[in-house]
């Protein structure tokens, strides 16, 4: 049976199986191949996506059971890669062979709505669930926490032109 | 002459059987036309229907609202829901309101058979006068569906409808809801609904050998349809209290803070059943539960204390292991569970604080870790990943009892046995 999702912003009709994973109706229905498989069981979060905002493993979510949500994938995340993440992984030259990081990526962006200002403690709560092979992880925490400040001043400073 | 003191006794006995046994049919009605009910009844009528969840025991069909249908595995054999639309044939479209009012409250089929107490007449039977005639009015109003009834499977001589009266001599009480003078009007409301239509102890009690609620085990909880319905009053197994405050959130909304989401069976009386009530009786039905629960005297800022200190502990628990259940706890379990314990998140349900790790059985646990959490259930939007073919046996009884040392709880015993019953397709 077809299922209606909003994929990065734009209606679409996933004409697959009700219990096709979610990941493999983004990159091989919808075409979108930034999201990534990795273990197929939900172990390495290289498959990360939103699902109305917040960070789920796609590889194991039935697309029926997402009808009519709403899903951002890393193609839609900054629209053009502007997203403060982005940049901070830029900063922090984050990735190294670079499979795991849409889905780094997409934790982290719910990792900082959940806890705008991680520590080191949080960070790695909430992130060991994605596995790097690379062993980035000093520099994926670094960039989150580039990101975190970054977007805490931009913040900051909508709060001080919202005073003025 | 002592044979006629034995025949005389059997005749009465016989003829006392029959009278017990016995209703009448009540005739067949010309459907009443729509036009004949008030607006504002009917429209009183759809709340109450959703107070009393009657659309979930009676559509099976989701594109076929109360045509009923539903299979009910019980230990007697499997029930069937009846079709309530107002279809002429196979609906109650004949149904006069004096025979929805006996079947409500007697448990009495118009044509005078005896009902099945897997149809809560025994809550139903405290329902006001007016509730009634409104819910008769929002049924008798909705579109007919023709669908036959499928007939119900059950054991020999359970399958003797007469013998239901005297199941109704042991367990039932024909009597309407009596309010409590030393009690608000909002406790008071919230226990005509709690215990009338919305028959809450009909999943939330154990029932004993013969099918009937616990009466002196009312709330201490049960597994029913597949969930375990935990506990609500003072044996509550979380370690955060309910308040009211918590008890408005979870049933208005789907999920609180301190307790978690809504799943399962639970999942369909908040977001169908209760969608359409009033906050007013959200709130009454809080008042209630919080006064069964015994958390009368914890404030908000007490259960955010206790709160804090059970996920501190939780954590400080969990990382003394370092044993394979930790090991997926953190890989699978923690990037969407773990909290700051001073302000545990909504969208991040607190393992630590939910009923499903620390009730005393494991079910709930199981099947959400199994199943996942689809967009209808829960919060708003928010799904859960299915771990059915992620985890195997081995993982899951590893992860559940790290989750119950976790909160200091001894480890569940039966888990691979419902492990296996769960996988069951």
């Amino acid at each position: 049976m077809a299922t209606k999702i909003i994929l990065n912003g734009e209606a679409v009709t996933l004409d697959v199986a009700d219990d096709t994973p979610l990941l493999w109706a983004i990159r091989d229905h919808a075409g979108l191949t930034g999201t990534k498989f990795g273990c197929g069981i939900g172990m390495c979060g290289a498959c990360t996506v939103h699902i109305n905002g917040r960070a789920t493993r796609s590889c194991i979510t039935p697309v029926s059971d997402v009808a009519g949500t709403s899903v951002t994938t890393i193609e839609g995340l900054g629209g053009d890669g502007s997203h403060p993440l982005q940049d901070a992984w830029v900063k922090a030259q984050a990735p190294q062979c670079g499979y795991c990081q849409s889905g780094q990526i997409m934790q982290a962006a719910t990792l900082l709505q959940d806890f705008p200002n991680p520590t080191d403690e949080q960070i790695n709560e909430v992130m060991s669930g994605n596995l790097c092979r690379c062993m980035a992880y000093v520099r994926i925490r670094e960039a989150i926490h580039l990101a975190s400040d970054a977007m805490g001043t931009t913040a900051s400073d909508a709060e001080e032109k919202a005073d003025a | 002459m002592i044979k006629r003191v034995i025949l005389g006794a059997v005749v009465i006995l016989v003829v006392a059987a029959f009278i017990i046994v016995w209703n009448p049919s009540i005739s067949r009605i010309d459907p009443p036309a729509a036009g004949s009910f008030k607006q504002a009844d009917v429209d009183h009528g759809k709340v109450l229907a959703g107070l009393g969840n009657c659309g979930t025991c009676h559509t099976a069909n989701k594109q076929k609202p109360f045509a009923g249908g539903v299979s009910f595995p019980t230990p007697f054999g499997t029930l069937y829901s009846a079709n309530i639309t107002p279809d002429l044939d196979t609906g109650i479209g004949h149904w006069s309101e004096e025979a929805f009012v006996r079947a409500m409250r007697e448990g009495v089929d118009r044509e005078g058979e005896q009902l099945f107490p897997a149809f809560p007449y025994t809550h139903f039977t405290k329902v006001t006068d007016e509730d009634l005639h409104d819910l008769y009015a929002y049924l008798m109003t909705r579109d007919p569906v023709s669908q036959e009834k499928p007939a119900n499977k059950l054991e020999f001589p359970f399958s003797l409808r007469p013998l239901q009266a005297g199941w109704k001599l042991l367990f039932f009480d024909d009597q309407r809801f009596e309010p409590n003078a030393d009690k608000s009007d909002a406790w008071n409301r919230g226990a005509y609904i709690a215990e009338g239509l919305g028959h809450c102890t009909a999943c939330h009690s154990p029932r004993n050998d013969f099918g009937a609620e616990q009466t002196g085990a009312a709330y201490d909880g049960a597994l029913v349809d597949g969930w375990y319905a935990p506990a609500l009053n003072t044996s509550h197994s979380t370690p955060v209290a309910w308040t009211e405050e918590e008890l408005y959130q979870y049933l208005r909304n789907g999920g609180s803070e301190l307790h978690g989401v809504a799943a399962g069976s639970m999942a369909e009386v908040v977001h169908r059943g209760l969608a359409e009530a009033p906050d007013s009786d959200i709130h009454a039905l809080a008042v209630y539960f919080n006064d069964l629960s015994g958390a009368g005297g914890t404030d908000a800022a007490g259960a955010r204390k206790t709160a804090a200190t059970a996920i501190r502990d939780a954590k400080a628990a969990g990382q003394r292991q370092m044993g394979h259940g930790e090991q997926i706890y953190a890989a699978a379990c923690a990037s969407c569970h773990a909290n700051d314990p001073d302000s545990p998140n909504l969208m991040r349900p607190e393992l630590s604080l939910n009923s499903a790790i620390t009730a005393p059985d494991p079910t709930n646990l199981l099947r959400v870790t199994l199943e996942g959490i689809d967009t209808p259930s829960g919060l708003d939007g928010v799904v859960m990943p299915a771990f059915h073919d992620a985890l195997d046996d081995e993982d899951l009884v590893a992860l559940a009892d790290f989750l119950r040392e976790k909160v200091d709880r001894p480890a569940w015993k039966n888990l691979q046995a419902r492990i296996d019953e769960l996988r069951q397709p």
